[in-house]
């Protein structure tokens, strides 16, 4: 991937969770590319649940290939296709078997990690 | 140092006051860097690297030094690929520059010591570094002993492990290339537990697949002291739809383990009787790496006990193992969950030094194998704590559907998946 896809991800970073982040990264993310030595990510169990879907996803769930994109998507649909797979609506060839593995609240949470990056 | 990151410093000294009357000072001012706290990791493979990286992530004032004796990780992921033809090894070797440019101090060398009273590890070369918390993850070791005529010297010579990727997947994958047609590849599989359980039947499969292309009239048999194994009724379906009866395997229950080899004369001996090989692979039986043995964070099964979620030692505070050395059942020996793992280690390191409680962990895994080029299958699990034990969530996971529907497709994911990961770890 390149360096420039990530500066460009975390640069959306402070609007969407500036509390979470505090000031250092608003400030490096503004002035530069290198902005990664002071990137932060929140400490939940969203963020962790997140950072386990990033295995397939990607880093900040930015996508790989054909396994799709999450980050900035919003809440309502990723959260929506997820409680889908859980309850076997939509069918994928690995969705179903990992959705189901997280309650309602969690999937709730997890979107809405993914719509912050 | 760049100009943008004194810009940041001075910016960040300027703007304390402001933090601390909003309330939003973070991590970064000038007092906290002082005491910075260290966290040292031993490995930069699955479990090292992401520990190192996701430490930092969720506080990058931490001072996070990786310590590892390659310059670079050649991940087994995909290295089967490289066995069977249809991958350089380049294309599966990562550095650690991403990592470096994260604020990591990566250093290479190997630990010979770890001293958990005093908190320090010592390099080969006497080198020293003191942490506040040590993540060991060293991967795994051999038990040469268990097969009789095997050991460190065969497997570097004729009999290859290719188990820990790098050199020995190059020679098996040349002792492959000089078989003549019509020969016989064998392969020992080990018993659990072991790195990576489909591991051994991905690789016979993209055997099976050069072989097909290049060597038709060749042979592949398994001896397997085991009596089943992962995905095996998928195993078993993809590799009669793609390899005819080229594949056999011999299980436990019929004299499969393998106890003896003779490399001059290129025989093992499996329940009593001999067998001969062109290209033998011997996978033998796994213990947690060295490092762990000698820092005394094993127990008698060889591997590594830790604390629910933490990965915390219970041999030795202050140390956490994560990856295939720690006790990580019921997550299986496999990158994913090294990484899976390594993420939930990292924020309780973060949340303990912040004396917080950690947030609540949360794992998935998933193995996927590649039977051929365009033949994907896979296994999957998500995994929750209940009653203070991590469980494979009930109603989840599984494995992909019988008929090889989204076989082709699983094919392509598996590339997915291969790029997600590393980026998500070395950033490459
Ligand atoms: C053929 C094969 C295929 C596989 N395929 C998959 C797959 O498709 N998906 C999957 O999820 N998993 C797969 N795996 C499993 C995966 O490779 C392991 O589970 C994973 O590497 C475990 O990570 P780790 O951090 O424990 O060890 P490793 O990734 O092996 O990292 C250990 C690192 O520590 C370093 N080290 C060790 N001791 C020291 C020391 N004393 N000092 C300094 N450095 C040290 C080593 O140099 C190494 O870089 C496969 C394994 C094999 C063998
Ligand atoms: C093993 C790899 C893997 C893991 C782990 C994984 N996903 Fe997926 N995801 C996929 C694939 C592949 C698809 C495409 C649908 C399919 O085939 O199942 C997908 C699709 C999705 C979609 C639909 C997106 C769209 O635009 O249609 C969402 C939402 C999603 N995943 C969320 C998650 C979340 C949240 C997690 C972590 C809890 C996660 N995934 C973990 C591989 C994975």
């Amino acid at each position: 991937m390149s360096q420039n896809r990530e500066a460009a991800i975390s640069r959306r970073l402070p609007i969407a969770s500036l509390a979470a982040i505090g000031l250092g990264l608003m400030l490096t993310a503004g002035t530069s590319q290198a902005a990664s030595e002071t990137e932060k990510m929140e400490l939940s169990h969203a963020a962790i649940i997140g950072a386990t879907c990033m295995g397939c996803h990607g880093f900040r769930g930015m996508g790989s290939g054909e396994i799709p994109r999450l980050a900035g998507v919003a809440k309502e649909v990723t959260a929506g296709k997820l409680l889908e797979y859980k309850s076997g609506a939509l069918e994928g060839t690995v969705m179903n078997r990992i959705a189901k593995g997280y309650t309602d609240d969690e999937i709730q949470a997890v979107a809405e990690f993914f719509a912050n990056q | 140092m760049s100009l943008s990151r004194r810009g940041f410093l001075k910016l960040s000294m300027a703007m304390a006051g402001v933090g601390a009357a909003t309330g939003l000072a973070g991590c970064q001012d000038s007092n906290s860097m002082a005491d910075a706290k260290r966290v040292v990791v031993i490995g930069g493979g699955f479990g090292g690297a992401t520990a190192a990286k996701y430490v930092k992530l969720f506080d990058p004032s931490v001072d996070v030094t990786m310590i590892d004796g390659q310059s670079s990780h050649t991940t087994c992921p995909f290295s089967n690929l490289v066995i069977g033809g249809l991958k350089d090894i380049d294309e599966i070797t990562h550095d650690f520059s991403a990592l470096e440019k994260r604020g990591i101090n990566v250093v290479k060398g190997w630990v010979t010591g770890i001293d958990a009273e005093a908190r320090t590890v010592t390099l080969k070369d006497g080198s020293r570094y003191e942490y506040d918390r040590l993540v060991v993850s060293p991967g795994i070791d051999f038990n040469y002993d268990a097969i009789e005529g095997y050991s460190e010297e065969v497997a570097n010579t004729k009999m290859p492990h290719a188990w820990q990727a790098g050199e020995q997947t190059l020679l098996l994958r040349k002792q492959l290339e000089d078989m003549e047609d019509g020969g016989t590849f064998i392969m020992a599989a080990p018993p659990n537990p072991f790195r990576c359980p489909p591991g051994p039947y991905e690789r016979a499969g993209l055997i099976a697949n050069y072989f097909k292309e290049n060597k038709p009239n060749s042979k592949i048999l398994i001896l397997d002291p085991k009596t089943n194994f992962s995905k095996e009724p998928l195993f078993r379906e993809g590799w009669t739809a793609n390899y005819g009866n080229m594949i056999e395997w011999i299980g436990g229950d019929f004299g499969g383990g393998v106890e003896s080899v003779d490399p001059d004369t290129m025989t093992v001996v499996a329940g009593g009787t001999e067998y001969q090989g062109d290209v033998i692979n011997v996978i033998p039986p796994q213990k947690a790496g060295w490092i762990a043995h000698e820092a005394g964070l094993v127990d008698d099964s060889g591997w590594c006990p830790i604390n629910t979620g933490t990965y915390e030692s219970t041999m030795h505070a202050g140390v956490h193992v994560v990856g295939d050395a720690c006790i990580g059942s019921p997550l299986p020996k496999s990158g994913f969950a090294a990484n899976s793992q390594a993420k939930n280690c990292a924020a309780a390191i973060v949340a303990m030094f912040h004396n917080e409680n950690p947030p609540e962990p949360s794992w998935v895994n998933t193995c996927y194998s590649l039977v051929a080029p365009d033949y994907g299958i896979s296994v999957a699990a998500v995994y929750a704590v209940e009653d203070g034990k991590t469980v494979s969530v009930e109603g989840a996971g599984g494995v992909s559907p019988l008929g090889g529907k989204n076989a082709e497709k699983e094919a392509g994911y598996a590339h997915d998946w291969y790029a997600s990961i590393t980026e998500d770890i070395w950033g490459s």
